[in-house]
């Protein structure tokens, strides 16, 4: 029997050896059992349970441990930003929901605040309200999405029933705001859809002091889970340099130790005026972004509670807005004028300055940014969509190698990325 | 470290750097041939360590120059961004540095850059498609592409092969309500089917 393993390059080597080590130790095999081992490609997705949609990674084999992964990406991809020069600013906003799916409120948000730098219009202090509500119940209902979604990853299917169950609570609260439960496009640029209903402000309130509690109970069951830990612990690490490197952003970046989040050093939407803290992992592996994640939910729930106790009055649209915010429904079936308004804002679209803008918001899964370019005019000349996902997924060649298979899939669900968004 | 001060800075070591209009960071434009220089002078003197974003705007056809690559980088410490543009100097075969040696990240973005626009990035380790697949025959953020698509095979050509079926373009140039890119008029940017080859009444061709 040879006594060498075949490994491309030592660095690959030695962290196989030690995830052989690792493995051979668990399965209580003596360690000096050598192999010969031959390569193996093998193609994981792009239809897999673990991929969280349509990524393919094309591996390359040593036994169980990758010595080569490479992300195809692709197969989602819809030419958001091919469709964006094509139409009307206001007319892109569904659009963005479909980027992350998990949390279209989020997006939209982000899109409309770009486009509102470009036009200069500045919420009263209700929108803003509105809009950060609504980004937090997001970022929650997308973390509890990636929290359960990870669970079965990893074997833990009751997590799953658990974050659903209260996720469906939220989806409740989307839909009586906005109509859909999903794709919500509740955004305007220069404001909101429409104000909040009646009573609202109350039944979210009443979800987060139930939810608290909930939540508690439903990571009690990974935290010092001794099988999560396994899976986790000291796999896919990313050191803090690397993540800056590869340009990871959201909880991986913050997982990795790296204090950014862009909701408190560049705040918007009058993220300055609540107080939170801003979670960092250690070590920056696959526990440290879980930890992360449930720590964000919690933050969550207290910016929420701060901005529903002093939920301010007024107007939930910008006031210069009006040659952007379609007039209100009765006024444009009675009056001349804001029939002529909303037929230029159909037929030309929004009259925005030339310029350009770049402008990235706090997601649940990073920071997604929008580049819009404007020539004048209805219609953008280019819109380039900076999508955290794609950025996160890029690092996955370096982070694979040297891991074992099954730790693939417990890197990927610790990523926590949405194809939507990567492909656009 | 403020703006003005990486301006001012920027400025003294790169005189060729212009401010480049902007609402919002600091931009400027450099020549292609001192982009790198300029992103390494900003990583390494003034903390801008993270590339966020690569991408370019095609100023369409006939215009030159034609292509423009745009890059942001942020700063972990400070939290500001600086834009960064250069012209590319050919406009029917555009290149420009990679700057893949000094961030890993700008790798995919790269690659993203190639695919939609065709431009070439010197230096890439690896530029290949990355949302279109391997040999689709065109660029499709440009200008001239339209937005319904052009026929094309299947990637796959076995089953091209086998089914004869192609990559059709969207009917009513991708929807009924399209906007047009553009200074014109209000009967021609109106919202209306493009493509009027079939409707409700008519089938599908």
């Amino acid at each position: 029997m040879p006594t060498e393993h075949t490994f491309p390059d030592s660095a690959a080597k030695a962290a196989g050896v030690q995830a052989h080590a690792r493995a051979v130790a668990q399965a209580g095999v003596p360690a000096a059992t050598e192999f010969e081992t031959e390569k193996m490609s093998l193609s994981m997705g792009p239809s897999h349970p673990s991929t969280h949609g349509v990524l393919r990674i094309q591996m390359e084999l040593d036994g169980e441990i990758v010595t080569k992964a490479e992300p195809v990406v692709g197969y989602l991809h819809r030419g958001d930003e091919k469709i964006a020069e094509n139409m009307t600013y206001n007319q892109f906003v569904p659009y963005t929901d479909r980027l992350d799916y998990l949390a279209p409120l989020a997006n939209n948000v982000a899109y409309a605040i770009a486009v509102e730098r470009l036009a200069k219009l500045e919420l009263p202090p209700r929108g803003q309200a509105i809009r950060v509500i609504v980004c937090e119940m997001a970022r929650i209902s997308a973390h509890l999405m990636g929290l359960g979604a990870y669970g079965i990853d990893v074997g833990a299917w009751s997590v799953f029933l658990y974050s659903f169950t209260e996720r469906e609570k939220l989806y409740k609260l989307f839909e009586e705001l906005t109509g859909a439960r999903f794709t919500t496009s509740y955004t305007r640029i220069g404001g909101v859809a429409r104000d909040v209903p009646e009573g609202w402000i109350g039944r979210v309130d009443a979800f987060c002091d139930q939810f608290l509690p909930i939540l508690e109970e439903t990571l009690k069951l990974l935290t010092r889970n001794k099988i999560f830990l396994d899976r986790t612990e000291g796999i896919g690490v990313i050191s803090k340099e690397d993540a800056i490197a590869y340009g990871l952003t959201g909880p991986n970046l913050r997982g990795s130790g790296v204090p950014l989040d862009l909701r408190k050093d560049k705040p918007y939407s009058g993220y300055e005026q609540y107080e939170f803290d801003v979670p960092v992992g250690s070590r920056g592996d696959c526990y440290d972004r879980y930890l992360v994640r449930g720590e964000e939910m919690r933050q969550s729930v207290r910016i929420l509670k701060q901005a529903l106790a002093k939920f301010p009055g007024g107007e939930w649209y910008a006031k210069d807005a009006r040659k952007i915010f379609a007039p209100p429904k009765d006024k444009i079936l009675t009056s001349m004028e804001e029939l002529i308004q909303n037929f230029m804002l159909v037929t030309e679209g929004p009259q925005m300055p030339a310029g350009e803008v770049y402008f990235e918001a706090e997601n649940p899964k990073g920071a997604l940014g929008f580049y819009v370019v404007s020539k004048g005019g209805g219609v953008p000349w280019r819109v380039k969509i900076r999508s955290p996902s794609f950025c996160n997924l890029s690092i996955l060649p370096k982070v694979c190698v040297g891991a074992m298979i099954s730790d693939v899939v417990s890197i990927l669900g610790s990523l926590d990325f949405v194809m939507g968004e990567c492909d656009r | 470290m403020t703006a003005a001060e990486v301006t001012t800075a920027l400025k003294e070591k790169f005189p060729q750097a212009t401010a480049r209009e902007s609402l919002d960071w600091p931009a400027f434009n450099v020549p292609a041939a001192e982009a790198m220089a300029v992103l390494k002078y900003l990583r390494d003197e003034f903390a801008y360590d993270m590339l966020t974003d690569v991408t370019a705007i095609d100023w369409s056809a006939g215009k030159s120059p034609r292509f423009t690559v745009v890059w942001h980088v942020f700063s972990t410490a400070q939290h500001t961004y600086v834009r960064l543009a250069a012209d590319c100097p050919a406009d029917a075969a555009p290149a420009m540095p990679s700057a893949t040696g000094l961030w890993p990240g700008a790798n995919w973005h790269e690659r993203e850059t190639y695919d939609m626009f065709g431009i070439i990035f010197e230096g890439h380790p690896d530029l290949r498609r990355i949302l279109m697949w391997e040999g689709y025959p065109y660029f499709p953020l440009r200008k001239e592409f339209p937005l319904s698509g052009i026929e094309t095979d299947l990637p796959d050509v076995e089953i091209a092969a086998e089914t004869k079926a192609k990559l059709i373009p969207a009917p009513m140039m991708g929807g009924p309500f399209v906007a047009s890119t553009g200074e014109m008029g209000l009967g021609d940017a109106e919202p209306k089917a493009k493509d009027e080859s079939w409707s409700e009444r008519r089938e599908k061709p």
